[in-house]
């Protein structure tokens, strides 16, 4: 099998008219389709590509994990969603995000407000940091009502999202200031400013990162409970790969600003087949064998603007070939639903 | 907080009482004596003497300073040694004239730099930052007297927008309020971007977008609220510093205000008056700083809390 780039025209073709024609079906699916997304930091020659051509998709109800380590892109894709990324410094360079079929990235100032918060809402990693530390609880929340759902604008509508995201006498709670709160409580009230307007899709940027492990399985039951009320999709970012199967349906894991493999969760759990995601997984340590050293992938993410030629995680990778620092590889879909960045994926027919 | 107000009463007191006694002590190391000014170079010995046992000016510093403080204390601030009116009448006739000017000056200054450290923090490095950070730096480096001088010079001599050197009402204080704010616009100006610029970063600004919430409603109501609290700080400390600036621009306007009667007792050698206009600063020194602690931990529940 021989590297190609050929790959990349046909599976991620630049514009509209490069389209098979059953595309226009999965548009009308699909909640949320990320076409090719390029986003850089800075202009001109030196600019810093730090999401390069992501696609992803996801359909109403279902929840997509985006993993990676820090600096993978993972973060600046799901702000995007809503145009969050500052601009400057973030360029959004190219691409399409099609929330409902609608480009957020071609949205008017007035529309995009609508959409974010009333369409896709957002959980951050840092809860403290995220509430504003000037105004009560239940005031923040019932903000978000006003924005987007202003006949339920009330403090009964307050202590009803309060109870469902699991807070004690919320009766008592709306009346409190953020830092008056523990961590997990804070993030409860993050999930429940964020359910406020009823969104189709909640983005959570690693929202456990910063909590107890105690409250990070309790937050990620209750994301669970609520998607199941709410019927809304979820893009959950992280980069704790023990958390995918527990909430996934497919996953999508990302380096160094490039999607390299997409699969369903179980199957990807089961048979990862990118080397990155193998030892990704390798990494998670395991409750029933003993070990006396984690295992870690040798090497660090690469710095952006430090990307190396070719494949950009082949000074990491146990299976790289010298082709590997000459030729870029594409995402090719390997079976259904299964892209992968590695025409290494199959050992057994490259053994052979 | 009955106790912290309690403390805080305490402190009060002795700043005053501190204040008193340097003025008293300074004043009378100025050299001259206060009876040949208060009866004229050709007085006769006699009435020198008169003067001097009326006014108890040959008792020892510290016992005339006991005087003073007990005279304080049943609430006279005593009467001028040169026009015999009363200190707090002629404070209190003055009253209103500086208040008005302050306020003016006040609602002037916060109409626009509150407006422009937002902004500019907004659109930080966009020509209208850059020219209003030149703008705000001349304003910073001009002195007080000079400013108003040429305010008048050209707005109201050259231009006749203004009256000069007399004051009818109201709208005669447009022109020495905004010579007044002008001081100050430049310096908030900047401090409120600076604040500005930080918060704009926080994750909760961010938060906030992703709420659906106008950049409007951002900045005036999420950010600015945050920002404005180091700026309240500064605002407690720099009251001193803005009555100086009173005081040159009241001069400057010959405006019936309490500053020009500082500057006048002074230079009329009158040292009640002194005494009378100093305490009283010192007085809304004290009292700007209490309202600026009361407001701290009305715009930072934080504050409250550690209280």
């Amino acid at each position: 099998m021989a590297l190609t780039e050929r790959n990349e025209a046909n599976r991620e073709p630049q514009g509209k008219d490069g389209w098979p024609p059953f595309a226009a079906i999965k548009i009308v699916m699909s909640l949320l389709e990320i076409r090719n997304l390029q986003i850089d930091f800075g202009r001109g020659p030196n600019a810093l590509r730090a999401v390069d051509g992501v696609s992803l998709s996801l359909e109403p109800g279902k929840t997509l994990c985006l993993v990676g380590e820090s600096g993978s892109g993972k973060s600046v894709t799901a702000l995007s969603i809503a145009r969050l990324m500052a601009s400057p410094p973030a360029v959004y360079a190219g691409g399409e995000i099609l929330l409902e079929g609608h480009d957020v990235l071609k949205m008017k100032a007035a529309p995009l407000r609508n959409i974010r918060g009333g369409v896709v809402s957002y959980v951050f990693q840092e809860p403290g940091a995220s509430l504003n530390p000037v105004y009560r609880i239940g005031s923040q929340i019932k903000e978000a009502l006003q924005l987007h759902r202003p006949e339920a604008a009330t403090d009964a509508e307050v202590v009803r999202l309060l109870k469902l995201v699991g807070i004690p006498a919320p009766e008592l709670r709306i009346r409190n200031y953020p830092h008056e709160l523990s961590g997990g409580m804070q993030q409860r009230v993050m999930l429940g400013m964020a359910l406020a307007p009823h969104p189709k899709l909640l983005v959570a940027d690693e929202p456990t990162t910063a909590l107890d492990v105690t409250i990070q399985a309790q937050i990620i039951e209750l994301l669970g409970e609520l998607q199941r009320q709410f019927g809304m999709a979820i893009l959950l970012i992280t980069h704790n790969l023990g958390l995918v199967g527990d909430v996934a349906d497919e996953v999508a894991v990302m380096y160094a600003g490039q999607i390299v493999e997409t699969a369903p969760a179980r199957e990807l759990l089961k048979r990862p087949l990118h080397p990155y995601t193998q030892a990704l997984l390798h990494s998670v340590p395991s409750l029933d064998t003993e070990v006396d050293r984690l295992a870690t992938i040798p090497g660090a993410v690469p710095r952006l603007g430090g990307f190396p030629g070719g494949c950009r995680f082949h000074p990491r990778c146990p299976r790289a070939q010298p082709e590997c620092t000459q030729l870029a590889p594409a995402l090719i879909e390997v079976e259904p639903r299964r892209w992968v960045r590695c025409p290494w994926w199959n050992p057994s027919a490259w053994n052979a | 907080m009955i106790l912290r107000l309690s403390q805080r009463l305490l402190w009060s007191f002795f700043t005053l009482l501190g204040t008193a006694f340097l003025t008293f002590f300074l004043l009378n190391a100025v050299p001259g004596d206060v009876a040949r000014v208060i009866a004229g170079s050709k007085a006769s010995p006699e009435v020198i003497r008169e003067i001097h046992a009326k006014y108890h000016l040959d008792d020892s510093l510290w016992r005339r300073f006991g005087l003073y403080l007990g005279q304080l204390a049943r609430g006279d601030l005593g009467h001028s040694y040169v026009t015999d009116q009363p200190v707090a009448e002629a404070i209190l006739t003055r009253l209103p004239t500086t208040t008005a000017l302050a306020a003016l000056a006040g609602v002037m200054w916060m109409v626009i730099a509150v407006p422009l450290g937002a902004l500019t923090a907004r659109f930080r490095d966009s020509w209208f930052d850059r020219t209003t950070l030149v703008a705000a730096t001349l304003s910073l480096s001009l002195p007080a007297f000079w400013l108003a001088r040429m305010m008048q010079y050209w707005l109201a001599y050259k231009l006749g927008w203004f009256p000069i050197g007399f004051f009818r009402h109201f709208g005669d204080l447009l022109l020495p309020a905004a010579s007044l704010a002008l001081l100050s616009v430049g310096y908030y100006a900047r401090l409120i971007h600076t604040n500005m610029v930080e918060v704009l970063d926080r994750p909760y600004v961010r938060a906030a977008r992703a709420k659906g919430a106008s950049e409007t409603r951002v900045l005036f109501k999420h950010a600015l609220r945050n920002a404005l609290i180091p700026v309240i700080t500064i605002l407690g400390m720099d009251v001193a510093g803005m009555l100086g600036g009173v005081l040159f621009t009241e001069n400057v306007f010959a405006l019936p205000g309490i500053g020009t009667l500082a500057v006048q007792s002074v230079f009329n050698l009158d040292p009640p008056m002194i005494m009378g206009t100093v305490l009283f600063s010192a007085t809304l020194v004290v009292g700007a700083n209490w309202v600026v602690d009361l407001t701290y931990g009305w715009i930072d529940p934080r504050i409250k809390a550690t209280h």
